[in-house]
């Protein structure tokens, strides 16, 4: 199978599985900043995406797209570990135009993984968990989300969690948009510097929204 | 009058494929900063023959940056701290008197050491022979103005062509990856009429050769483009990656 046999093919799973989560990650962020605007209508759309078949349909969808994107990254960071060959280079230097985040996406990878973790058992577990198996998780009812998020980000320890993780998802996302489009081809010597300023675009609106939130709170304005 | 500098030379040592490597210091004085970086090496061979050493081996050949033989990865970089050059080309007036200049080979796990600072970079020559060449019949040599390409397609398969596969790409990449290689023969040939006829074959047949020779996946760092003496860009691995997919899709 050449989507597994050839470096391009595992690349392009690599690259699609990324640009899906990316798009999820814009859905998950203009979702999130309606608990700054209304409370109430963040309420409802905590409603739409409870215990019901299309909001768990989405979740698995969502999960395989996770397993698959980090199971390939460990699979792909091996076989480039091996093909580096046993012996590093004595002296090490950084070049003119290479991130530091593109060569570290397996690091900060596992950042947002390890926050990932986290972030689950704070809200996907207390929420959707909690109302399809019944079991009581939190202090609120689980469809009240605009609750937990305060009583989360009351903590000011979480609103820094939160910020370290965003940062680290921000270096990975400048790196992984423009990534995905040269994997899938999409790219040449015009749009090379284009597709990398909207990859710095669209990143820093994903983590702006989502940083919005443990800053508002940090603040003292959700109080 | 000719400046001249007094360095210090870390070099890799090492007496075959099988054996183990080891850093060798050498101390090389009134070395003139008007000299190549090879012939630098030249003199320190010397002084290590008259010593009755055994010389350093290393890969060279035109030293003019055309053949690509040259390979040294100097002070972390593939063909030294200069841009746009082989190392050949490098000359010892980038070096400062007093310095300690590490050489290494390339390293990685498809250019296997020989000895010292040569490596085996047969793995290149086996991609192009697995599809780099257009084996179609083209006829006679046509007229100049026979076959018309636009200059945009011409310079763009021109650029792509400057590639000398001296391994610098793989040997930077911290993947081991010979994409930006692999990328460029596929370029020039699939960017011009004769080479167009069979693109589709020679990018599938290349990248299964690239993967069977062990050669690492590309991860877009640009390392390879920031190192390549003739400055190939990564926008030719995105055709690369564009004819492999549309080919494989079209399967």
């Amino acid at each position: 199978m050449w989507l597994i046999d050839s470096s391009i093919g595992r690349k392009l799973i690599m690259s699609i599985t990324g640009v899906f989560l990316v798009l999820f990650l814009l859905f998950h962020s203009c979702m999130n900043i309606v608990v700054i605007i209304s409370p109430a209508g963040y309420n409802a759309i905590c409603g739409f995406l409870g215990a019901n078949w299309y909001a768990l349909l989405g979740t698995s969808v969502l999960a395989a797209g996770f397993v698959i994107h980090i199971l390939y990254a460990l699979f792909l960071s091996y076989q480039n570990m091996r093909a580096r060959g046993s012996e590093p280079y004595a002296v090490k230097s950084s070049q003119k135009g290479v991130s530091w985040a593109s060569r570290n996406m397996l690091i900060l990878g596992g950042i947002v993984f390890g926050f990932l973790l986290l972030h689950m058992y704070n809200f996907w577990f207390k929420m959707q968990f909690a109302e399809i198996s019944g079991i009581k998780t939190g202090n609120f009812d689980p469809a009240d989300g605009a609750a937990y998020v305060k009583e989360l980000f009351a903590n000011p320890v979480y609103c820094l969690i939160y910020i370290v993780w965003l940062a680290a998802l921000w270096l990975h996302l400048t790196h992984g948009v423009w990534s995905a489009l040269q994997s899938l081809g999409l790219n040449n010597k015009i749009w090379l510097p284009r597709v990398k300023v909207i990859s710095n675009i669209v990143s820093t609106i994903v983590i702006l929204m989502f940083m919005s939130i443990p800053v508002y709170y940090l603040l003292g304005c959700g109080a | 009058m000719d400046k001249t500098i007094n360095v210090t030379l870390k070099i890799w040592r090492q007496a075959g494929p099988k054996d183990k490597g080891k850093f060798e210091t050498y101390k090389l004085d009134n070395v003139s900063t008007d000299s190549s970086f090879l012939e630098m090496m030249d003199v320190l061979n010397e002084q290590l023959v008259s010593e009755r050493k055994e010389p350093i081996a290393f890969d060279h050949d035109c030293r003019e940056g055309i053949c690509g033989m040259c390979s040294m990865y100097i002070n972390g970089h593939p063909h030294g701290p200069d841009g746009e050059i082989t190392t050949c080309q490098l000359h010892m007036r980038n070096f400062s008197d007093g310095q300690t200049i590490t050489v290494e080979p390339w390293r990685s796990a498809a250019f296997p050491i020989i000895r010292d600072l040569m490596v085996d970079r047969g793995a290149y020559d086996k991609i192009i022979q697995a599809g780099g060449y257009v084996s179609i019949n083209t006829g006679g040599v046509p007229d100049g103005n026979a076959i018309p390409i636009s200059k945009i397609q011409a310079d763009e398969a021109m650029d792509a062509a400057s590639c000398i596969g001296c391994g610098a790409c793989a040997a930077a990449c911290k993947n081991g990856s010979a994409m930006l290689f692999v990328a460029a023969k596929v370029s020039q040939l699939a960017l011009l009429p004769q080479g167009k006829v069979e693109a589709a074959s020679r990018a599938k047949a290349m990248v299964a050769k690239m993967d069977e020779l062990g050669f690492g996946n590309c991860t877009n760092t640009g390392a390879c483009e920031a190192e390549c003496p003739k400055n190939v860009s990564i926008s030719h691995i995105a055709r690369l990656n564009r004819e492999f997919l549309v080919a494989k899709f079209r399967d």
